[in-house]
């Protein structure tokens, strides 16, 4: 068990690499309770959150979701999060642990410079919601053993749902929502129910997916999945000084719908280029894993000195356990983002050869 | 609980050292792998190297992170375990044995290694 923002939290169950196995060849259960819960309800709802997130909340219709990012008046992203729309007036956010606090803070105080504040209520109910997250092949049949009867919003089965659609039903006499996302690239679910039954959800879950080769899996199998996916992860990818342009978002930033926190320097940021990115790279030769914070190299092309200079950091780093080679993300200068691109990771005092990569590094069977 | 063979000597870092004659071989014991999770990479020393005794001597890359060996003797490195650089889990499978990382010639092993009761009692399993 390891303290991860006060969320006493498993790294693993079995062994990560045999918990990343079972994700990408059947399914496996996450613990994610620990992500936080944000109810966004009244009239100007919609509008609010198209002020203060970057995607385009009016192009969801009731029962679909979208991934965004929550920026400052610079740019910076504040959090990364998930918007999942429940009723035409009513949102639900599901937010990083770590930034929940943060979260709930700003919008408060953006809300109140929004000047609705009587036609949108927000609510943090973190501490009364747990989640799991279903992912792999084998999730929807499991998932339609474990939960059944009929969609309390628009679709009948949880085997209905289209990618980014969530939908409500009953378990027991409480709601407990089912969305078909996840942060695995496979298939999957992740279902948000009060907290005094998301046991009772796992136990069903887990025991539904006994015959189909479904393992619990922890915090390590999450990250080693969304890595080889190269899906950021806040406070690595992401930060406050980080814009969603930098971090390579640009496409969950709308510039187009019309005004909003960051906007201003966002547009400005993509007319100019940013001057650093986040690429995905990969090691070329058998060596060490590459790791948060290890150094990136890259030769001079500009003059074409053939110097060796430091370009930027690696963000995330590991082994992939589908590949077998070291992978990362690492925040470079933009001039070495370029597909194809020879760069060195100093690993130990040590520089070995990587080159820049497509994402994802792993592409899901179907 | 993990294994502890009672023939070894070990490190509070989690080495383990077998001695015969003047050769020691250094592993980590089995506690240390579970612990490490699935290893992907395993750094070993040059062969010819000097090793001091509590220095650092090799690095093991699991999944979860990175992890520095310490040497449990002075000496030279006289061999290291070829086996483990396209197989690093073989130190998961059989840390004791074909998990083995490298044979020194040793000059002073170190004064603070424990013997397996003392280990397991280091490690909470006694």
């Amino acid at each position: 068990m390891v303290d991860f923002e006060h969320w006493e939290m498993p790294v693993k169950y079995s062994g990560i690499v045999e918990e990343h196995h079972s994700v990408r060849k059947a399914a496996g259960l996450f613990d994610i309770s620990h992500m936080g819960e944000i109810w966004i309800n009244g009239l100007r709802a919609a509008d609010f959150l198209n002020w203060v997130l970057t995607n385009d909340v009016s192009t969801l219709e009731t029962g679909q979701a979208q991934y965004s990012l929550m920026c400052n008046e610079v740019g910076g992203v504040l959090d990364d999060l998930y918007v999942y729309r429940i009723g035409a007036e009513t949102f639900l956010l599901v937010v990083n642990a770590s930034r929940t606090g943060r979260d709930m803070l700003w919008l408060e105080e953006k809300l109140e410079e929004f000047g609705q504040s009587n036609r949108v209520v927000l609510k943090n109910v973190s501490q009364d919601f747990g989640a799991v997250a279903l992912q792999g092949r084998a999730s929807e049949k499991i998932l339609s053993d474990a939960i059944g009867g009929n969609g309390l919003i628009k679709v009948d089965r949880p085997s209905d749902l289209q990618k980014n659609e969530i939908e409500a039903f009953a378990l027991g006499n409480r709601d407990v929502y089912v969305a078909r996302t996840g942060y695995t690239g496979e298939d999957g679910f992740e279902v948000i129910a009060p907290a005094e039954c998301i046991g009772d959800v796992w136990n069903r879950l887990l025991t539904a997916g006994e015959s189909e080769g479904l393992k619990p899996c922890g915090l390590g199998a999450r990250d080693t999945l969304r890595l080889e996916m190269g899906y950021p992860l806040y406070g690595h990818e992401l930060s406050e000084q980080i814009t969603p342009l930098e971090a390579g978002l640009g496409y969950f930033v709308k510039l187009g719908k019309g005004e909003f926190v960051g906007s201003f320097e966002l547009a400005n940021q993509k007319e100019m280029k940013p001057n650093r990115k986040c690429v995905a790279f990969q090691l070329t030769d058998k060596a060490p894993p590459p790791r948060a914070e290890y150094t990136i190299w890259g030769r001079d092309t500009v003059w074409n000195t053939g110097d060796l200079n430091m370009i930027g950091k690696v963000t995330s780093g590991n082994q992939s356990p589908s590949l077998g080679i070291g992978i990362g993300l690492a925040l470079v200068q933009s001039s070495f983002a370029g597909l194809g691109t020879k760069l060195e990771v100093n690993i130990r005092n040590r520089n070995v050869p990587a080159e820049v990569v497509k994402k994802p590094f792993y592409k899901p069977k179907d | 609980m993990s294994r502890i063979p009672e023939n070894l000597k070990y490190a509070t870092s989690h080495e383990w050292l077998s001695v015969e004659a003047e050769t020691g071989t250094v592993g980590i014991t089995d506690h240390a792998q579970e612990e490490l999770t699935d290893i992907v990479f395993v750094e070993l020393p040059e062969v010819g190297r000097q090793l001091e005794a509590g220095g650092n001597c090799a690095v093991v890359e699991s999944v979860k992170s990175a992890s520095e060996i310490y040497s449990p003797a002075d000496g030279e490195v006289l061999e290291v375990n070829p086996a483990l650089t396209d197989n690093p889990g073989l130190v998961n499978d059989d840390p004791y044995g074909d998990g083995w990382f490298f044979k020194m010639k040793i000059s002073a092993p170190s004064e603070s290694l424990l013997d397996a009761a003392g280990y397991a009692s280091e490690i909470g399993e006694s």
